[in-house]
């Protein structure tokens, strides 16, 4: 039914620019328009569809909420909310036929049939609300071909607020983050206090399944992993910056155009890969070669989880954010500094350490708390290579576990709704979300003031 | 200036260093690459077995239960087994999937009868051994013991084990079986997803990079956007896969792991890198073309989409064409939503159950099944070479339709 009424919507709409349009051509041969015939029949078009299409997502938004509302009433004795859902997306999925499933509830036959009934219903009054609509809109939109009216200023006004519609959008794009984690991390908080979270020193947030069981409350001091990141994003700094900015200096200051062509694109392949790689990598490369140096120095206690083999896996996929940064630090320098040094006799090493480095401090020390940032954030290397017990350690032969390792661990597989578990990794985000939020902020200042320095 | 040799040994120093760290960071590509390869390229082959089969002609081949029939075949070419611990220990050997083919075989052959040899898939254990990723010790290979190696001796003496092209792994989705698992259901997951993510983000992408840079005034609010969607490119992906957790599956309630959710997720998450290459590559059109068309009577509209866009459009497209091959390769977002599901079915359509390519990676890398490691490889490439081949579309676009002013 909504197929057939989307069709003939668009029939409808197809039908006003034709009709349109060849009013608009007929008019144009005797006399000058203000726009032109095609601009005619597009507000025809436009005036058909786009009426049209809000009212039918509004619509079948506005369908769903109160189908989920009044499905919910038929379950209203059961308390756990992830079981209410799904329950009604059972009914839903029963009445749609993609599953014969009938769930042992009392309520479950009557929701059916309400369902169903509000299903046909809806289906009516949607077609014939819309299509009345729509019908209006049509005849409204055929009534203005005329010589001075302005078809092109109505089509280009409605395209530019789509375009500012599309901008704006990014910015709900952050405030949803923002909202999403938010509300979630605030009904993490109503059950584990805000103190408790930031400042506690034990993390274990597997809660007990049964209320009678002893000793596992679940505890949510985040101290462990916090420390546990920055351990594994220090490792991989301590891979990628030495590495990144060496040969950044390199390809900026020695090499000749050839090796640059083509040694740079081959490093910023390292970031192009996907990380699951490196993950899949560090397991089965990384981690034996660490166990059998290890063994090779009689080193017992290394963690076949350790830091390290995260840490340094994860440093070398950074290694070209602070390769190219550090390389548009280098190259922004203006030759003159550079050209005088070399007149007053100092080596190109003596130049590039005491003046293009100072010169372009600012630059590196951006590059280097963005790649940090992205170290912070990354997700799949550690979930794979790194643990998910969180010890509070600063040893990088022991398993750490992280904030992304955490938020993957607790999101996976089987969850509890609205239990404390699960909202924790909301809070975890947030945190993670926040700090990733300074980092890029002041790493783009610095780079954007420092660049307008030389500009 | 007696010190000037130890000056110029510190300048070889130096620029020893930063060759150092070059070679370095090339070879962790190298190494990285290698072992990709070195492990995954044993995957594209598979083990068969040959059993000799004799059904005639006047057997209604509709009776036959496959199973039965393909195990009695195989047992016949021992005839000296006596235990049942023998006989388990041979059929052991062929895998499970063996009877769907032995299906197959019995389709095709309608009305007609079948003798001879006919090759069989051979069960994960048994293909590790052949391809020696499981070194032999005395008479046992890794999970094969004495029992199970008296016939694979037996059968390799008389050639009757064989590696021939996998036909498993492009064709078939997930399994539980190794030898059967393939990735197809992960690639159209991950193409339903990316052209999902391409359709929302792309025309969303292109209009809001048209309005920052040829509508908005420079104004606090203009500022305010374009700050926004260069945080936004910096924003971990692990957190769009919340957002898509915390809007599409919690608040519309759209299906957990389904291509739709993840396209639309990764659509978010391409979104900003996408504006950012289109912006650029809208500044870089010169400002005379625009001046002219205004000056010919264009309306500023009918310049954007009559001159700008189109001169625009090949680093439009490169930076789309980069910034969905970072989409197709991304894993965290999608685990969040739910994409991680064990799933043995192809997607029929962006609303089923799937996996990705990059979660079907880490769902094998995951398995302590030791057969799935080197498939985990050999997916890997696949998704690698899926890679090269985009960057090598936005490097030929670049090169072929940019215009240099």
């Amino acid at each position: 039914m909504t197929e057939f009424l989307l069709i003939l919507i668009i029939a409808l709409a197809v039908y006003g620019f034709v009709l349109n349009k060849s009013k608009a051509n007929a008019l144009s041969e005797v006399n000058i328009m203000h726009s032109q015939p095609h601009y005619h029949g597009l507000y025809s078009a436009f005036m058909t569809l786009v009426p049209a299409i809000i009212l039918l997502i509004s619509w079948s938004f506005i369908v769903n909420m109160i189908t989920n509302i009044t499905l919910r009433e038929f379950f209203s004795d059961v308390t756990d909310s992830g079981l209410v859902r799904f329950y009604t997306d059972g009914v839903i999925a029963y009445v749609e036929g993609t599953s014969d499933r009938i769930i042992d509830h009392i309520g479950f036959l009557p929701a059916v049939e309400h369902y169903q009934s509000l299903q046909y219903n809806n289906k009516i009054l949607q077609f014939i609300v819309v299509l009345t609509l729509t019908l209006m809109f049509f005849r409204y939109s055929l009534k203005f071909v005329e010589v001075q009216f302005k078809a092109r200023d109505y089509i280009e006004k409605v395209v530019v607020y789509v375009m500012r519609a599309s901008a704006v959008f990014a910015i709900f794009v952050t405030i949803g983050i923002v909202l999403s984690l938010l509300f979630e991390t605030l009904r993490f908080f109503d059950s584990v206090n805000v103190f408790d979270f930031l400042f506690g020193l034990h993390w274990s947030p597997q809660m007990a399944i049964r209320a009678d069981q002893v000793g596992s409350s679940g505890s949510f001091g985040a101290v462990p992993v916090f420390t546990g990141t920055l351990l594994i994003a220090f490792i991989a700094m301590s891979v990628a910056a030495p590495v990144g900015m060496f040969s950044a200096i390199y390809l900026s200051q020695y090499a000749s155009d050839r090796v640059r062509s083509y040694a740079k694109p081959i490093i910023e392949i390292l970031a192009g890969i996907p990380t699951v790689v490196y993950g899949f990598f560090a397991v089965i490369t990384v981690a034996p070669f660490f166990r059998d140096m290890g063994a090779f120095l009689s080193f017992t206690n290394m963690s076949s989880e350790s830091a390290l083999i995260a840490g340094s896996v994860l440093g070398i996929m950074i290694i070209p954010f602070v390769a190219s940064l550090t390389d548009d630090a280098l190259t922004a320098v203006p030759r003159s500094l550079k050209e005088g040094s070399l007149a007053m006799g100092a080596t190109l090493s003596e130049t590039t350490k005491q003046v293009i480095i100072p010169a372009s401090f600012h630059g590196i020390v951006g590059s280097f708390l963005l790649a940090f940032s992205r170290a912070i954030g990354e997700t799949m290397i550690v979930v794979m290579a790194a643990g998910f017990a969180a010890n509070l350690t600063f040893n990088p032969f022991d398993s750490v576990s992280t904030v992304t390792v955490q938020i993957v661990g607790l999101l996976t597989g089987d969850q509890e709704f609205d239990s404390p578990k699960t909202l924790s990794a909301f809070a975890l985000a947030f945190v993670l979300f926040f700090i990733t939020l300074i980092l890029n902020v002041i790493s783009l200042t610095i780079v954007k003031k420092y660049r307008e320095e030389y500009e | 200036m007696n010190n000037i040799s130890l000056r110029n040994k510190k300048e070889k120093r130096f620029q020893l260093y930063g060759k150092t760290a070059v070679l370095v960071a090339i070879s962790f590509l190298g190494i990285l690459l290698f072992n990709i390869f070195s492990t995954g390229i044993s995957a594209f082959k598979q083990t068969y077995v040959a059993v000799n089969l004799n059904i005639p002609l006047d057997v209604n081949k509709s009776e036959i239960n496959p199973r039965a029939e393909l195990n009695k075949s195989f047992l016949k070419m021992f005839p000296e087994i006596q235990s049942r611990t023998e006989r388990r220990a041979a059929l052991s050997l062929l895998s499970k999937g063996a009877k769907y083919e032995f299906e197959e075989l019995l389709d095709e052959n309608e009305g007609k009868s079948i003798e001879g040899y006919h090759w069989f898939l051979a069960s994960a254990d048994l293909d590790m051994y052949i391809k020696g990723t499981v070194k032999r010790q005395g008479d046992t290979a890794g999970r094969i013991d004495e029992n199970q190696m008296k016939f694979v001796d037996q059968l390799e003496s008389k050639n009757l084990i064989e590696l021939q092209s996998n036909k498993y792994l492009l064709s078939s989705a997930d399994s539980r079986e190794p030898e059967m698992a393939g990735i197809k259901g992960a690639i159209i997951g991950s193409l339903y997803s990316i052209l999902i993510a391409f359709l929302v983000s792309f025309p969303i992408a292109v209009m809001a990079a048209v309005y920052l840079e040829k509508i908005a005034t420079k104004n606090k609010f203009s500022d305010l956007i374009e700050t926004n969607i260069n945080n936004l490119a910096a924003v971990p992906s692990i957190v769009f896969g919340l957002l898509g957790l915390a809007i599409f599956l919690n608040f519309f309630e759209l299906p957990r792991s389904a291509p739709l959710v993840g396209g639309l997720t990764l659509a978010l998450m391409t979104l900003p890198t996408i504006v950012i290459a289109s912006r650029a590559a809208i500044k870089s059109v010169p400002p005379s073309i625009e001046e002219a068309a205004i000056g010919m009577g264009a309306s500023k509209v009918q310049t954007i989409f009559g001159f700008t866009l189109p001169l625009a459009m090949p680093g439009i497209l490169t930076g789309t064409i980069i910034g969905i091959a970072q989409a197709i390769g991304e894993t965290a977002p999608l685990l969040m939503i739910g994409m991680v599901a064990f799933v043995v079915d192809v997607p029929g359509g962006p609303m089923d159950a799937s996996t990705a390519l990059p979660v079907q990676i880490y769902l094998w890398a995951d398995s302590p099944e030791r057969a799935f490691t080197e498939r985990t490889s050999a997916a890997i490439m696949v998704l690698l070479a899926f890679l090269i081949l985009l960057n090598l579309t936005a490097i030929y676009l670049r090169k072929k339709l940019e215009k240099k002013w």
